[in-house]
C-alpha cells in the first residue's frame, strides 16, 4: 500500500523520533511510505483556539499535498491531528473555503488515519514484530478515545509486543490537561489535571508512559521530568518500532 | 419620530448586570483561588467520582441507552425547531385548565411578575422548590429587596442560602461543603436548633426537616421551576429526591412556576424518554424518588391559584444561533459536570454563573453574551476546557459541547478585533502555509537547543508560555527535524533498509494476524 505520511508540525519539528519510527515501521511492514515535501501543519491549534479564517491555507495545503489519488491512505502519529483533518477541516472549508476546497477536504478526510487505526483497521496487523522488554503503561489520549474512537486498538498492538510488561493505568481515560492552548490560557487548571495523571502513572511503577499523541506526551513528560519521576514518555510508534535487532535504548531522561 | 423598517434586530441577551449569568472575574482568575482550596478539591473529587460510577452502572445496564439518547436528542431538536407553536400550545392548555400564563422577556420582567403575584396573596414569605431558572434571574435577592422572604426547601439549597453562599453544582449545590461546615451553618443560622447538633448526616437532615416542616405548614405561596412542560396537555413536571418539592407543589394556596421556554416538550409520551434519561444521568438512580406532575388547577386539591411564568432571558438569542441553539436541548442533569476534569479541579464557582461546568461554558455566553463589557468574564468560559470530550459522551441528549466550545471561541475571536494573539496566529499560519518558510523556522527552532540546560530541557519560558514552565519541563528542540533527517543520507539509508526488510516480510509472511 502507498501510504502518505503526515509528520504533523509538532512531530516534524520537536518530536521527530516518533515520526521516524512511524516511517520505518510502515516500510518494514512492506509498505511504500511517501512524504509529500510541501506538508506543514493541519491547523488544529488555530481552530481550537478560535481561529478559522487563518488556517484556510493550511487546510488547503493539506488537501493538496495528500489529495493525490496515488496515495491510498494518509497516516499521522497523532490522534488529535487526525481528528482535526476528519472533523475540523470540513468546518473551515464550509465556512471560509470554496467548492474546490470542500471537495478536496472530503476526499482526503476519507483516507486519513491515526497510526493504530491504520495498522489494525486498514493493514489488518496487530503483531508488528516489535520487541520492548520494559514496563509500560498506556495513556489513551482524549482525541484518540473520544474523537476517533480508536478503542483498544493501541492496546492490542502493545499486547502483541514481545517481552513487554504492560500495566494498566488507573483512571486512564481522564484528560492529562494538555488541550493545546488550554495549557497556557488555563495553565493552573491544566497543571492540577496533570498532577492527578502523574500520580496514577507513578503508581504503576512503569519505565515508560506511552500514548499516540506527542502533544499529550509533551505535557505528561514535561511534568514527569519536572518532578524527577522515574517514568519517561515515549510515543506508541517508538515502542512498535523497537525490534530485537534494533531495540530502543531506554535512557534516564524523562523527555 | 422616525420609523425604521430594516433588518430585524438580533434577539436580546439577558440584560447586562442582572441575574447570575456572569462572574466578576475571568475563569483563570477565579480558578487560581479555587484550586488552592484543598477542601473543595477533595470534596469535588470524591463526589464527582461517586456519581460518575453510579451513572455508568445505571446507564450501562440499559440495552437501549444509546437509542434513548438518540430519542432525547431528536425530541429536543424537534422542540427547538418549532418552539413558538409549542409554547403557544402550552399557554392554551395551561389556561384551559385554570392556570395563568405570563411571558417574561428577561429576568427583570420575571422577577417583577413573581413579586407582584406574591404581593397579591398578601404573604410576605414564600417557599421555594429547587430551581435553576430562579437562580439564574436572581429571584431571591429581588424578593428580599421587596420585603418578601424566600425559603429554599431543597436541603442543599437551604445550606447554600443559610450560608449566604452560591451554589456550585446544578444538582448538588452544596457539593463544596462538608458535614462539619454544614453543622456549623445550621448552628449559626437555624433558629432554635439543638446546640448539641453533631455532624451525623441523618441528624443534620433532621434539623433541616424540623425547620422546613414549620415553613411548609405555614406558608401560603410557593415558587418552583419546572423540569418539563408538556405542550399537548399543559402539564408541568418536577423531579426531585427529597419530597420537599412535593410539599411546596401541593400544600400552598398559590403556586408560581418559573420555566425557561426551552423546557417545553411536545407530547406527554415524551416523558417516557426523559424520565429514563434524567435520573440515570443526574443522580445515577434508575428513578428519582419524587416525580410531581400537575395540570392547571384541580378544584379542591392542591394550589387553587396557579401561575406559569415563561422565561426567555437570552434563550431566543441562543435559538437564533444555528450551532449554539443545541445548548437549549440541555435537561440540567449535570452529568457533564461530573465527568469534566476542569470542573472537578476548579469547581462551580469559577464559572461565575448559575450554570457551571461544560454546559455552563456554552450556555452562559449564549444567554448573557460574552462581549457585554470590556474583558467580559464570560468570554473566558469557552476556553475553560481542554476539549477532552468527556461531556459529549456523558450527555443524555448528545449535545456536542466540544464542538460548541470551538464555535464560541471562533465567535469570540471574530468579535475581538485585532489582538496580539490574532496577529501571532496569522503569522504562524503565514509561515506554515509556505513549506520553505516552515523549514527555515524549524532550523531556527533547532538553534533553540542552545537555551537548553545540561539535561536537555528548557527550564523557563517567556510569556505567554510562562504558565507552561511553572510545572513542566520542555525538551530542547532536536538537532534535526524529521524532514531534515529523511532527506539526509542517514535517513535515506534507514528507510532503504526498512523497505528491504519489508519486501522480504511481504514475500514470506502475508499479513499474518488479522
Amino acid at each position: 500500500m502507498r501510504i502518505g505520511l503526515f509528520a504533523t508540525c509538532l512531530g516534524d519539528t520537536l518530536f521527530p523520533e516518533a515520526v521516524k519510527s512511524t516511517a520505518v515501521l510502515l516500510a518494514r511492514l512492506g509498505h511504500d511510505v511517501v512524504f509529500p515535501p510541501g506538508q506543514t501543519c493541519c491547523g488544529q491549534m488555530h481552530v481550537n483556539t478560535g481561529y478559522q479564517r487563518e488556517p484556510v491555507p493550511l487546510v488547503r495545503n493539506f488537501a493538496e499535498q495528500f489529495g493525490d489519488t496515488s496515495i491510498d491512505a494518509v497516516v499521522m502519529p497523532s490522534a488529535s491531528c487526525a481528528g482535526s483533518v476528519r472533523h475540523q477541516h470540513e468546518i473551515v472549508a464550509e465556512r471560509y473555503g470554496d467548492a474546490a476546497l470542500r471537495a478536496g477536504v472530503a476526499t482526503v478526510k476519507a483516507k486519513t488515519y491515526e497510526l493504530s487505526e491504520l495498522l489494525v483497521d486498514v493493514l489488518g496487523v496487530t503483531r508488528v514484530g516489535a520487541y520492548f522488554p520494559h514496563r509500560v503503561t498506556y495513556h489513551p489520549t482524549c482525541h484518540s478515545l473520544r474523537m476517533l474512537r480508536v478503542g483498544d486498538k493501541p492496546l492490542r498492538l502493545l499486547r502483541a509486543v514481545e517481552e513487554i510488561d504492560l500495566v494498566e493505568l488507573p483512571e486512564a481515560d481522564a484528560c492529562c490537561g494538555f488541550g493545546g492552548t488550554f495549557a497556557l490560557k488555563n495553565s493552573e487548571t491544566s497543571t492540577a489535571m496533570l498532577q492527578d495523571k502523574m500520580h496514577h502513572i507513578s503508581g504503576t511503577k512503569a519505565d515508560v508512559c506511552t500514548a499516540g499523541d506527542s502533544s499529550c506526551l509533551m505535557q505528561i513528560g514535561g511534568g514527569l521530568s519536572r518532578i524527577r519521576s522515574g517514568t519517561r514518555t515515549l510515543h506508541l510508534a517508538q515502542i512498535l518500532g523497537s525490534t530485537r535487532t534494533a531495540p530502543y535504548a531506554l535512557t534516564e531522561a524523562a523527555l | 419620530m422616525s420609523t425604521f423598517l430594516g433588518m430585524p434586530t438580533a434577539p436580546p441577551r439577558s440584560p447586562y448586570g442582572t441575574g447570575h449569568l456572569r462572574g466578576d472575574r475571568t475563569f483563570p482568575e477565579a480558578a487560581h483561588d479555587e484550586l488552592r482550596n484543598e477542601q473543595l478539591r477533595r470534596n469535588l473529587g470524591r463526589a464527582t467520582r461517586t456519581i460518575r460510577t453510579k451513572r455508568l452502572d445505571v446507564t450501562g445496564e440499559l440495552p437501549d441507552w444509546e437509542q434513548l439518547r438518540d430519542a432525547g436528542s431528536a425530541i429536543k431538536t424537534d422542540t427547538m425547531n418549532r418552539l413558538p407553536e409549542l409554547l403557544e400550545q402550552l399557554e392554551r392548555k395551561v389556561t384551559e385548565r385554570g392556570g395563568t400564563v405570563h411571558w417574561a422577556r428577561d429576568g427583570v420582567e420575571a422577577n417583577e411578575i413573581v413579586t407582584r403575584l406574591i404581593r397579591a396573596t398578601g404573604s410576605s414569605d414564600v417557599i421555594k422548590v429547587k430551581s435553576m431558572a430562579t437562580q439564574e434571574i436572581g429571584l431571591n435577592e429581588h424578593l428580599e429587596a421587596a420585603g418578601i422572604t424566600p425559603y429554599e426547601t431543597d436541603l442543599a439549597e437551604l445550606i447554600v442560602q443559610l450560608a449566604d453562599d452560591r451554589p456550585s453544582h446544578i444538582l448538588v449545590p452544596a457539593i463544596h461543603r462538608n458535614r462539619d461546615e454544614i453543622r456549623q451553618i445550621f448552628l449559626d443560622e437555624i433558629p432554635g436548633v439543638d446546640p448539641d447538633l453533631d455532624n451525623v448526616p441523618a441528624h443534620l437532615a433532621a434539623a433541616a426537616r424540623a425547620y422546613l416542616r414549620e415553613k411548609f405548614m405555614t406558608t401560603r405561596v410557593a415558587v418552583s421551576g419546572a423540569n418539563f412542560g408538556i405542550a399537548e396537555t399543559g402539564t408541568l413536571a418536577v423531579v426531585e429526591s427529597e419530597g420537599n418539592g412535593r410539599m411546596c407543589l401541593t400544600l400552598p394556596d398559590t403556586l408560581i412556576t418559573v420555566m425557561g421556554i426551552e423546557k417545553v416538550l411536545p407530547r406527554h409520551q415524551d416523558l417516557e424518554v426523559f424520565l429514563q434519561l434524567l435520573p440515570r444521568s443526574s443522580t445515577g438512580e434508575r428513578m428519582n424518588p419524587y416525580t410531581s406532575m400537575w395540570t392547571g388547577v384541580t378544584p379542591g386539591d392542591g394550589p387553587q391559584d396557579f401561575h406559569l411564568v415563561l422565561l426567555d432571558n437570552g434563550r431566543t438569542a441562543a435559538l437564533a444561533d444555528a450551532i449554539g441553539r443545541e445548548a437549549l436541548n440541555c435537561i440540567r442533569c449535570s452529568a457533564c459536570l461530573n465527568v469534566c476534569p476542569v470542573y472537578e479541579r476548579a469547581g462551580g464557582h469559577a464559572y461565575g454563573s448559575t450554570y457551571p461546568g461544560p454546559i455552563g461554558a456554552v450556555l452562559t455566553p449564549q444567554l448573557a453574551g460574552m462581549h457585554a463589557a470590556k474583558n467580559d468574564p464570560n468570554s473566558s468560559l469557552p476556553y475553560a476546557s481542554s476539549l477532552c470530550g468527556a461531556c459529549f459522551d456523558a450527555c443524555p441528549v448528545k449535545i456536542d459541547i466540544p464542538s460548541m466550545l470551538v464555535e464560541l471561541r471562533h465567535q469570540h475571536t471574530e468579535q475581538s478585533g485585532t489582538t496580539a494573539e490574532k496577529l501571532a496566529m496569522k503569522a504562524a499560519a503565514a509561515v506554515m502555509s509556505r513549506p520553505t518558510l516552515f523549514t527555515a523556522a524549524q532550523k531556527a527552532a533547532s538553534l533553540g537547543r542552545a537555551v537548553g540546560g545540561r539535561d536537555g530541557t528548557v527550564p523557563r519560558l517567556p510569556a505567554p508560555f510562562g504558565g507552561w514552565s511553572d510545572s513542566r519541563d520542555l525538551a530542547a528542540p532536536p538537532k534535526q527535524s524529521f524532514r531534515a533527517w529523511l532527506s539526509s543520507a542517514e535517513g535515506a539509508e534507514t528507510m532503504r533498509a526498512a523497505a528491504e526488510e519489508g519486501a522480504g516480510r511481504t514475500a514470506d509472511t502475508p499479513e499474518e494476524d488479522r
